[in-house]
């Protein structure tokens, strides 16, 4: 479904600043594999999602994707075949449009866009059946601004339209870290009920363990731009939180030590 | 009486400046300063169709046509190439100022001769009427102010219709995403590049229609005619937003309409009075200015006075 082959990225490669984002990673995500993603602040998990998603070209490597190689594909045309729900409850919806007109562009998703209505008596009576499934009370509002509109209750809208038309991939880029923690555990349950529904191929970056432990028929740990441990089946099943933090914390300490050792070598040796 | 038609009148016909200024400045947030260019190149292109005997309705035609080229090519160095945006409107307005030079042969072409669209408005209004002057209201109202003044404001309520509804459209539903947030258009499948590059167009094509029929009703184009023409179109737009608010799409439009009326009444008032036209510019950039900075002076303000509040 989803093929990484030595993908590399390097940002702002020549300069001070150079950071190596992803350092030749592989990976294959098979039709309808739930996979979670973890890993410490800065280990490359958005970098493997933007990727994917195509919002910078690769420096090396291919990314293949439904049998077909998007390694030069652009963005925009990436997304006839991926749904995605970000970070930040604002970057998957534009506020000054209303929750219809948002689930309008939503439908177009991958298709021409012509001079027909965007928001068809179809498309809005689909958006409120979809809206309904909330429970949030919107299916009333659907001519609001999703602007005035909740971050849990924006992240829920973006979800539903990601999934409108059944995407190839689902990327999730930790889409419930800014939420508090009732409004989470809602879009945490509605994106498990999604992908088991549609039985989705997803991604998902999560900051949670126990969301990690919980959720996904595969786990992948990512650390300095590569894939540092990748668990599925039955082992992915018996994983637990603890064990997941012990990882971190092994991983911390190993840091504490390569630091320390190159700390004692420079000053062995300059 | 003719002064306050021709105020009104003229206040229509910007206000098809004002709409395209609303859409490249609003809608897309593209400080794109082609109009100066493009509004002449409307008049350039109507005029010069126009003396060499092209009926009205495909010389005004044509001229937005070609305002649609101009805002197009703004588009196309902005988004294909990054040049900085204000830079792409700028390269684009100073080779106009050339091109319209070389569309129209020289700098001014009267067109007091020519069979031009409001020519036409007075035959019709002449053949309506049956006389040279008409009363309203009590006043005596000559048939060319008369025909005008009906002739345009219905252009513009149709071309506000057509405007709005293009905006519901699953394009334009997509090009007003694309202002708004462009990432997000890119993750639903749309070229957000590709969107601006048609929002210049149609923001173009609009101010250019509107030189082409200015050329028309003031009887001349000329090759200085676009200068401060953004700044004109913005203070229509900022006093339409204060007038009708900016919530909805159709409020936005009929907003930019209303302010360009009143702006060019408030105009045609304050010349009365003995304003000198020179310093007409000076006066609408400061109004702008000041439209610009006031929200951000009073927002200061009520923050000043909640810490005082809250530290007395
Ligand atoms: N657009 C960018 N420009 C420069 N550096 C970047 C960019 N995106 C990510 N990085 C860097 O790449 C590394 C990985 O970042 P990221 O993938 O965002 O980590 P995380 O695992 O926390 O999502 C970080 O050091 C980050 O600073
Ligand atoms: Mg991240």
């Amino acid at each position: 479904m989803l093929e990484l082959i030595s993908v590399s990225k390097t940002f702002n490669a020549g300069t001070v600043n150079e950071v190596r984002g992803l350092r030749g990673v592989d990976l294959r995500v098979r039709e309808s594999s739930f996979t979670v993603v973890i890993g410490t602040n800065g280990s490359g998990k958005t970098t493997l999602l933007n990727a994917v998603a195509g919002v910078f070209p690769i420096d090396d490597g291919t990314i293949r994707l439904g049998g077909e190689d998007v390694t030069r594909w652009a963005e925009y045309r990436r997304a006839s075949k991926i749904g995605r729900v970000f970070q930040n409850p604002f970057t998957g919806t534009s506020p000054s449009l209303s929750i219809a007109e948002n689930f309008a562009l939503a439908a177009q998703r991958g298709r021409a866009r012509g001079l027909g209505p965007a928001v068809s008596r179809t498309v809005r009576a689909r958006t409120r059946e979809m809206v309904r499934q909330l429970n949030m009370g919107l299916e009333d509002r659907l001519d609001t601004a999703i602007g005035t509109l909740s971050g849990g209750q924006r992240q829920a809208l973006t979800l539903l339209m990601a999934t409108w038309q059944r995407p190839a991939l689902l990327l999730l880029d930790e889409h419930t870290a800014a939420l508090d923690p009732k409004s989470a555990d809602q879009v945490i349950q509605l994106t498990d009920r999604i992908i088991a529904r549609d039985r989705l191929a997803a991604l998902m970056v999560t900051h949670s363990m126990q969301q990690a432990a919980r959720y996904g028929d595969r786990l992948i740990m990512m650390h300095r731009g590569q894939i540092l441990f990748d668990v599925d089946g039955e082992r992915k099943k018996r994983i637990r939180a603890e064990e997941l933090l012990e990882r971190f914390e092994e991983l911390r300490r190993l840091e504490l030590l390569d630091e320390g050792a190159a700390e004692m070598l420079a000053e062995l040796y300059v | 009486m003719s002064l306050l038609i021709g105020a009104l009148t003229i206040g229509f016909i910007l206000s098809l400046l004002a709409l395209g200024v609303y859409v490249s400045f609003k809608i897309f947030d593209f400080a794109d300063i082609t109009a100066e260019g493009s509004i002449t190149l409307g008049a350039a292109v109507a005029a010069i169709l126009l003396v060499n005997g092209w009926p009205p309705l495909a010389a005004t035609a044509m001229g937005a046509l070609a305002g649609m080229v101009a805002g197009a090519v703004t588009g196309v160095l902005a988004m294909r190439f990054q040049i900085n945006r204000l830079l792409s409107g700028i390269l684009t307005m100073t080779a106009l100022y050339s091109i319209n030079l070389r569309i129209m042969g020289r700098s001014n072409i009267p067109l007091m001769n020519e069979r031009t669209a409001m020519g036409q408005a007075e035959e019709l209004g002449r053949q309506l009427f049956g006389k040279e002057t008409v009363s309203a209201l009590g006043w005596e109202v000559g048939v060319r102010d008369l025909s005008a003044l009906l002739l345009i404001p219905a252009l513009i309520v149709i071309a506000c219709l057509l405007l709005f509804a293009f905006f519901r459209t699953q394009l334009g539903t997509a090009m007003r995403a694309t202002g708004d947030n462009s990432q997000m258009v890119r993750a639903q499948g749309a070229d957000d590049r590709w969107m601006v590059i048609l929002g210049l167009a149609l923001s173009n094509a609009l101010i250019a229609l509107s030189g082409a029929l200015l050329a028309q009703y003031q009887g001349f184009a000329d090759v200085q005619m676009g200068i401060g023409m953004v700044v004109w179109g913005l203070a229509s737009v900022i006093i339409g937003e204060a007038l009708v608010g900016t919530r909805q799409l159709g409020y936005a439009i009929a907003g930019a309409v209303l302010g360009s009326v009143l702006f060019r009444l408030l105009v045609a008032i304050a010349l009365r009075w003995g304003l000198n036209p020179n310093d007409l510019k000076l006066i609408t950039a400061a109004f702008v200015f000041a439209a610009l900075i006031l929200p951000k002076l009073t927002a200061r303000a009520a923050r000043a006075r909640k810490w005082r509040a809250a530290h007395a």
